[in-house]
């Protein structure tokens, strides 16, 4: 035992001193949590993909300025939009060096062949790397509905790119500023059809971005090298590595012990001592999320918005916050979250008030109400226990003599039979923001359009003004009077409690006390070129 | 011997067929489609379900996607992921090794010191070390693995420092795969250190993944050994004045081996189950993560062929378990 210790200490001394000689290459190790699905960014759709892909190795037209949802200059330089708000023109960023591999070159910079390029690949069914991997599907573009927006995409010369739109649309500049529409190299695409590689696309990703792709082995280790030629600010790190790291727990002993400098996603239950700890720094925002119920206004009595009103304020939502988020979040009172534009801060949230919420409830007599609580089977940022919260709505629907059942299916079908009509009973959801656009959450989850087939307000919920007020909305696009627009929308979206708002939660990133410059983003996503690390 | 093999092998097409019924069958059983979770909360309409399904091959009668399974199984096509896209055979075999690194060094970990332990109970009946170490595999056999793994990795690695907390090497070192095992190619990549970096990331996740192995296997050698040991030929050879070492080395440990061996082979399916939760805690590549991503995802394809492959890996070391039967036992390979 005692060689083995001394062996093991051995083994750590060498790896300090070969650490040290590293310091001068300064190598930044993020703990991530799951496996990239793959590199190139428009099949997928997960965050953490979106952060081992789309981030690192490439750039978008327009970007997110970081740490927040506006929208900056990317490829594009700048752009013009038509009087009538259908045509968008933009004006490339001339000498944008492309990344190089072993298996390709670029010949040319970055220009709009490449635009055209990466959004035709994803809207033509007859372009060539529609499929270029079999069963590979572009549900972004689709779910963002740009095949109806987008009429054509013309080149103007090599640096001018003009989109056509079917109808004027405020959110545009916003959608193409996420990963899904990551430019990809023309040229690349060429070299590997010609080569019959096609599948390197996804495999070996040469992008813009500030980082290069140098290697991935699966489940395990994902590594870049910052980019010299990067056409924006160049990273301050050297090499940047993803070590995947599924359990949280984990994760959180990697960082204590030095494997690596920045971890998402802690365990709720171990911010307190993440926060005792000196060697740590935990940096927090509140997320761009909302926990919500929603009930299903189309069956009686829940159709009434009084009787929605009422159970709302049997609710206790501060002890929901304490006991599930542990504190951990803001009580929602409006369905967008304090850190997007347009949130209307005026309003004055339901309150707690049980007794008044019975007198209500036997004003419209609704008396002996039955109803189900459904509760989701999974973990989510915005709903880190789906069953306690219904639990502690349980008990506090039961004060008003309102009996209330808890249901709960498997993930999968809870999704699809939330969405039945007819559907019995308030079911427990949330969202979180792709892409920072209040129609993002407002049309996505309450308007009239999203109550059918497919959609996602699993209210059901169709108020002609509402929606005639996001509709006029995204066809405004001075930001000013959008702004008002949906402060108005809030306010009615209050006065008719389709949902019961609970809360949108704080998101936490623990990092290494040697670590500065990293910047939380409200979208959620892990970025590392600004990122620094102290000797 | 030769005839034994052949109808060991004859035996194993009816079983491998059985378990591709089952492994088409056990996914599509789960309640939720891939379509639906691929959509998650922003829904997704039922045009759109509709096409992707047909896109996927969903929407055809179950019996004929089971046949095009099977005709593209023996064609050695095993499909390709939804998830990533990319062919479930490559992705085996990229994460197979691991898998079997650990498997592997667990298993010998837990025969090494399981035997002897069992062996040395068995003639210590009733002694401390025969009710300390029962008990303590009693212990082992209940341990839930998870628990016990962070247990180790908060003490080890947190508290001591003495052993790496996750992953396969340190990653400071870098090479590209040559067999996939991290022991042989930190060997051969000539790098400084890079070897005793991946014995070290070993430690852990091995004895973790032995504990439930190395309990049984103790246990189920002092059983046997117990009972060989009353065996009228242990006495006639005591009675031979025969010396106590070559009594238990030669006679008694040899009959009580085949029971021992029959639990180690069996040990493989738990090991297998044991790898799911080892390898999700020690962050370790390997096939068990990959198929309990695949079926949170229903990502048929890879759980359907994924099963059916690890099936086969188990079918065939039970073939082998079976085999080495015939060579400590001849009258096994004559029945």
């Amino acid at each position: 035992m005692k060689y083995f210790s001394r062996s093991l200490i051995a083994v750590s001394a060498v790896a300090l001193m070969s650490a040290a000689a590293a310091a001068e290459a300064k190598t930044f190790v993020y703990c991530s949590e799951a496996s990239p699905e793959g590199f190139d960014p428009a099949p997928y759709t997960a965050g953490g993909t979106f952060d081992a892909s789309a981030h690192p190795i490439y750039n978008r037209l327009t970007e997110f300025k970081k740490g927040t949802t506006e929208v900056e200059p990317g490829l594009a330089e700048s752009w013009d939009v038509s009087e009538d708000g259908t045509e968008y023109t933009f004006h490339l960023r001339e000498g944008v060096k492309w990344h190089s591999n072993e298996a390709f070159t670029p010949s040319r910079d970055f220009n709009a062949d490449d635009v055209i390029f990466s959004f035709e690949r994803q809207s033509d069914a007859d372009n060539p790397w529609h499929q270029y991997i079999p069963g590979v599907t572009y549900e972004y573009y689709t779910s963002m509905a740009m095949p109806s927006l987008v009429k054509s995409i013309e080149k103007i010369d090599d640096y001018t790119v003009k989109f056509t739109l079917n109808q004027p649309e405020a959110p545009f500049l916003a959608n193409i500023a996420m990963a899904f529409a990551s430019i990809v190299s023309k040229e690349y695409a060429d070299t590997l059809e010609a080569a019959g590689r096609q599948e390197d696309l996804n495999n070996m990703p040469i992008g813009t971005g500030p980082f290069t792709f140098l290697a991935y082995q699966k489940d395990a280790v994902i590594r870049y090298r910052k980019n010299p030629d990067y056409w924006g600010t160049a990273p301050k790190i050297d090499d940047l590595i993803f070590a995947i790291t599924p359990d949280s727990a984990v994760r959180l002993q990697k960082l204590k012990a030095g494997e690596c400098h920045l971890m998402p996603y802690p365990a709720p239950a171990d911010i307190e001592s993440i926060r005792a700890d000196d060697s740590l720094t935990l940096d927090e925002q509140p997320g761009l999320n909302v926990g919500y119920l929603a009930y299903n206004t189309t069956v009686a009595p829940f159709d009434n918005p009084k009787v929605r009103k009422a159970l709302n304020m049997a609710i206790n939502k501060e002890a929901i916050v304490q006991a599930v988020f542990q504190g951990a979040a803001e009580p929602a009172k409006n369905p967008i979250p304090p850190t997007m534009w347009s949130y209307n801060d005026a309003i004055q949230d339901d309150p707690y008030d049980p007794e008044a919420s019975k007198a209500m409830l036997e004003e419209e007599g609704v008396t002996d109400l039955s109803m189900k609580i459904w509760a989701m089977p999974v973990q989510r940022p915005y709903m880190p226990n789906a069953r306690r919260t219904a639990e502690l709505m349980q008990e506090d629907l039961s004060k008003v003599g309102v009996n209330a059942e808890i249901v709960s299916y498997e993930w999968g079908e809870y999704l699809s039979k939330s969405m039945e009509p007819g559907r019995d009973g308030a079911v427990l959801l949330g969202w979180t923001g792709d892409n920072g656009d209040p129609d993002n959450f407002l049309s996505v989850l309450l308007s009239c359009d999203s109550a059918g087939d497919g959609g996602a307000n699993r209210a059901f919920w169709c108020n002609e003004e509402f929606s005639q007020l996001l509709q006029d909305a995204k066809v405004t696009s001075d930001q000013a009077e959008r702004t008002a627009i949906y402060e108005q929308a809030q306010e009615v979206f209050k006065d008719q409690a389709p949902w019961f708002t609970i809360a949108h939660s704080t998101q936490y990133v623990p990092m290494s006390n040697k670590v500065s410059g990293f910047v939380m983003s409200p979208l959620g996503d892990f970025t590392f070129e600004t990122v620094d690390l102290a000797e | 011997m030769v005839r034994f093999i052949l109808s060991k092998l004859l035996f194993l097409i009816p079983t491998f067929l059985g378990i591709t019924i089952i492994a088409f069958g056990f996914v599509r059983i789960l309640p939720g489609d891939p379509v639906l979770l691929m959509a998650g909360e922003r829904g997704v309409s039922p045009e759109r379900h509709a096409e992707l399904s047909a896109q996927l091959g969903f929407d055809r009668p179950l019996v004929m996607q089971y046949f095009e399974f099977l005709g593209r199984l023996f064609h050695g096509d095993l499909g390709n992921s939804l998830v990533t896209k990319k062919p479930v055979l490559g992705e085996f075999l990229t994460l197979f090794p691991a898998t079997v690194e650990l498997g592997l060094f667990a298993i010998v970990l837990a025969t090494l010191i399981g035997v002897p332990v069992g062996v040395f109970a068995a003639i210590k009946r009733g002694s401390w070390f025969d009710q300390v170490s029962m008990t303590a595999a009693l212990v082992g056999f209940s341990m839930p693995i998870f628990w016990w793994g962070l247990l180790l990795i908060i003490f080890f690695s947190g508290i001591l420092g003495w052993t790496p907390v996750s992953g396969r090497i340190s990653l400071m070192y870098y090479f590209p795969d040559s067999t996939g095992f991290m022991l042989i190619d930190s060997l051969t990549s000539g790098q400084k250190g890079a070897f005793t970096s991946a014995v070290s990331h070993l430690i852990l996740p091995s004895v973790v993944l032995a504990t439930i192995p190395l309990a049984v296997i103790a246990r189920q050698t002092r059983s046997a050994m117990l009972e060989v040991m009353g065996e009228d030929y242990v006495r006639t050879a005591r009675a031979k004045g025969m010396p106590q070492r070559r009594v238990i080395g030669v006679h008694a440990l040899r009959n009580a081996m085949i029971p021992v061996v029959t639990t180690i082979g069996l040990q493989i399916g738990v090991l297998m189950a044991g790898a799911i939760l080892t390898e999700t805690i020690f962050s370790w590549p390997g096939i068990g993560k990959w198929m309990i991503d695949s079926i949170s995802r229903r990502d048929y394809p890879v759980v359907q062929s994924g099963l059916l492959l690890i099936a086969g890996m188990v079918m065939l070391v039970n073939l082998l378990v079976d085999l080495t039967y015939g060579l400590i036992n001849p009258r096994i390979r004559a029945s």
